[in-house]
């Protein structure tokens, strides 16, 4: 046998291609050439290759040996096809039977001992795998936990090329037999209690409203205030109002987290929403992904179906921040790079907190802003209008000597999740024939057609609307939150001072009770 | 110096005779001239041969093929040249072949014959 083929996988974002590696052992003197596309991480394979099968007891073929990874024309890149590399090499050179790998895939990066290294993206590469036809898929160990999420395929966590080969021979397998995986049940990851509690905040009525509302709606948010007042504290307590990701959900999150490098070994699928907080100075490219070569998912990937906040958002770069925009619209971003086009989901729930001006006293009682109004209106213009346009709740956070003195106990998250979720049911029953499940994503027209506002709540808006003080667009936000507000307390339909609530949530008005400022109304000349 | 003059003469006995055994004639052997030496010159059928033959006694620096360089093979090939015009021939076809020995103390000599090293 001088020429044989093993399968691995190519990772293009969360797309999984099967990458053919074939090896040919040629007379001629030693020599091993790679082709096929590889980058510089890959190239490398050779070496590690070579030192890893001499010391697992193989034989090196002192032949010219030439390795292909096909499709030619796909760039390839990483180190996870050093253990499908050795095992054809070792297929060609007749040491290891071929016709036994025929309907497995292999990835896994070899360290020069042999061991088995984990590589990222392990779950989004069994799906691939697995969607492909192919029987089993020999992991990393380390990778084998997230592989084994995956249903329908057997997944065979291995410690070393030794083991691999022990597997391959249908010998018995030294050190510890590789453990075959049984499907999990999906439900045993279920519980993870969130580490933060909404107990701990004390007061900011309208800050737990805002955040509530959010939750239940999926609105995004903007909280602005002085420092300390606890903006950064509300948004953390975000994520653990939202309810459980749904399997699918889970299964598109984990496989994002595992390209990201973001899940630990012993892994499990990721169940809650994700909390992802960059710094405000964090590049164009690590926010929405990038990287040279093949690109990798960024901030926003990372907080798909999760919570996205960022703190101190005037201080982040305006460009920066505006590319925000059309994930936020479209729920995926596109990252187009020399080597390839990934497209990574990016449905994720924005959260902003702001200063309210560089000094950070505007607007507080007994306090003295030093800032200038130019100093002001610039920083305030910093977060652009199209982003703040998409915020469909704002509020102002204001520090503990003007959070009055209510002294009841705070509620618990469990509690406010319980609401959250019991609102989520109600919107999921009411879209159950359309594509949609959250309010926040339901189309304005359709909203207009088929769930429309009683008379009173529309005339509100539309005298709103009248004066200036409500956008076209505005108008629909204003009614998807006056919806969540009705179904987190369980009205058939937004009442009127729902309504009144839900356009005073997008104005950042005080929350205060609805009363009727209409000028009287007379004939108009 | 001495013991490894000694495992290379070795060597090249042995390869000389596992080309005898395999259907070659040994035409000469240590053949020299300015340009360097040729281990064996032996004919297979209408092909001339030249082999080199290169013999070590263990794996730890390399399999003997892996001593081949580029620049050896250049040398051969050279080599081959001198030889033929020195002996005013043309025969249909030339063939530099490398013979690596693989020396071990426990077990026979491993011969690996690499054909037509290009």
């Amino acid at each position: 046998m001088t020429l044989a083929q093993t399968w691995s996988v190519a990772l293009v974002g969360l797309e999984g291609h099967l990458v053919e590696v074939e090896a040919d052992i040629a007379q001629g003197l030693p020599k091993t050439s790679l082709i096929g596309l590889p980058d510089a991480s890959l190239s490398e394979a050779r070496d590690r290759v070579r030192a890893a099968v001499v010391n697992s007891g193989e034989r090196f073929p002192d032949r010219k040996v030439t390795i292909g990874l096909s499709p030619a024309t796909l760039p390839k890149t990483g180190s996870h096809y050093d253990v499908a590399i050795a095992v054809a090499l070792l297929a060609a050179a007749g040491a290891v039977e071929v016709a036994s790998s025929r309907r497995t895939a292999i990835i896994g990066e070899l360290g020069l001992d042999g061991r088995i290294r984990e590589v990222r993206g392990a779950l989004a590469m069994t799906l691939a795998v697995s969607r492909s036809g192919f029987d089993r898929i020999v992991v990393p160990e380390l990778n084998a936990g997230e592989a084994r999420l995956v249903p329908g395929i057997d997944v065979y966590g291995v410690r070393s090329l030794r083991q691999v080969l022990a597997l391959m021979r249908g010998v018995e397998v030294p050190d510890e037999e590789p453990v075959r995986a049984e499907p999990r049940l999906l439900s045993e990851s279920l519980t993870r209690v969130p580490e933060v509690d909404l107990h701990d905040v004390i007061g900011q009525q309208e800050g737990r409203r805002a955040i509530e509302a959010a939750a239940a709606g999926g609105h995004h948010l903007f909280l602005h205030g002085p420092p300390g007042s606890g903006k950064t504290m509300l948004a953390e307590r975000l994520a653990g109002l939202m309810p459980e990701l749904s399997t699918e959900e889970s299964l598109e999150v984990s496989a994002v987290h595992s390209l990201a490098g973001l899940l630990n070994g012993e892994a499990e699928l990721v169940r809650r929403p994700p909390f992802i907080a960059p710094h405000h100075t964090a590049s164009l490219s690590s926010l929405v992904g990038g990287g040279s070569g093949v690109p990798r998912p960024g901030a926003i990937s990372c907080a798909h179906r999760g919570v996205l906040f960022i703190d101190e958002a005037p201080e982040m770069h305006p460009l920066t921040l505006d590319t925000l925009r059309q994930p936020l619209e479209s729920g995926f971003i596109e990252v187009h790079r020399s080597a390839a086009v990934a497209k990574f989901p990016a449905r994720f729930m924005l959260v902003l907190a702001a200063n309210p001006c560089p000094c950070g006293l505007s607007g507080v009682q007994n306090a003295v802003c030093k800032c200038t109004p130019q100093h002001l209106a610039r920083y305030q213009q910093r977060i652009s209008g199209p982003i703040k346009d998409r915020l469909d709740i704002q509020r102002q956070i204001l520090p503990a000597a003007h959070r009055g003195s209510d002294l009841d106990p705070s509620e618990p998250t469990a509690t406010v999740a319980e609401r959250v979720q019991l609102a989520r049911d109600r919107q999921a029953h009411r879209y159950r024939s359309t594509a949609w499940t959250l309010n926040s994503q339901v189309p304005g027209a359709l909203l207009r057609r088929d769930f429309p506002l009683d008379a009173p709540s529309r005339q509100l808006l539309e005298d709103h609307y009248a004066s200036g003080r409500l956008t076209g667009r505005g108008f629909d936000r204003v009614m998807r939150v006056a919806w969540t507000l009705a179904d987190l307390q369980g009205t058939p339909q937004p009442t009127l001072d729902q309504t009144h609530e839900a356009f005073q949530l997008r104005t950042g008005d005080p929350l205060t009770p609805y009363t009727d400022h209409r000028p009287l109304k007379g004939p108009t000349p | 110096m001495r013991t490894r003059n000694a495992v290379g003469r070795f060597g090249e006995e042995l390869a000389a005779r596992y080309l005898t055994t395999n259907g070659f004639a040994v035409l000469e052997r240590n053949w020299r001239c300015e340009l360097g030496e040729i281990d064996i010159v032996a004919r297979e059928g209408d092909t001339l041969v030249v082999c080199e033959v290169k013999t070590r006694r263990g794996l730890g620096y390399g399999s003997p093929l892996e001593s081949i360089t580029y620049r050896k093979l250049v040398t051969l090939r050279k080599l081959a040249g001198a030889w033929l015009q020195c002996h005013q021939l043309r025969p249909a076809a030339i063939r530099i072949d490398i013979i690596a020995i693989l020396l071990d103390k426990n077990a026979p000599p491993r011969v690996d014959h690499l054909r037509g090293a290009a």
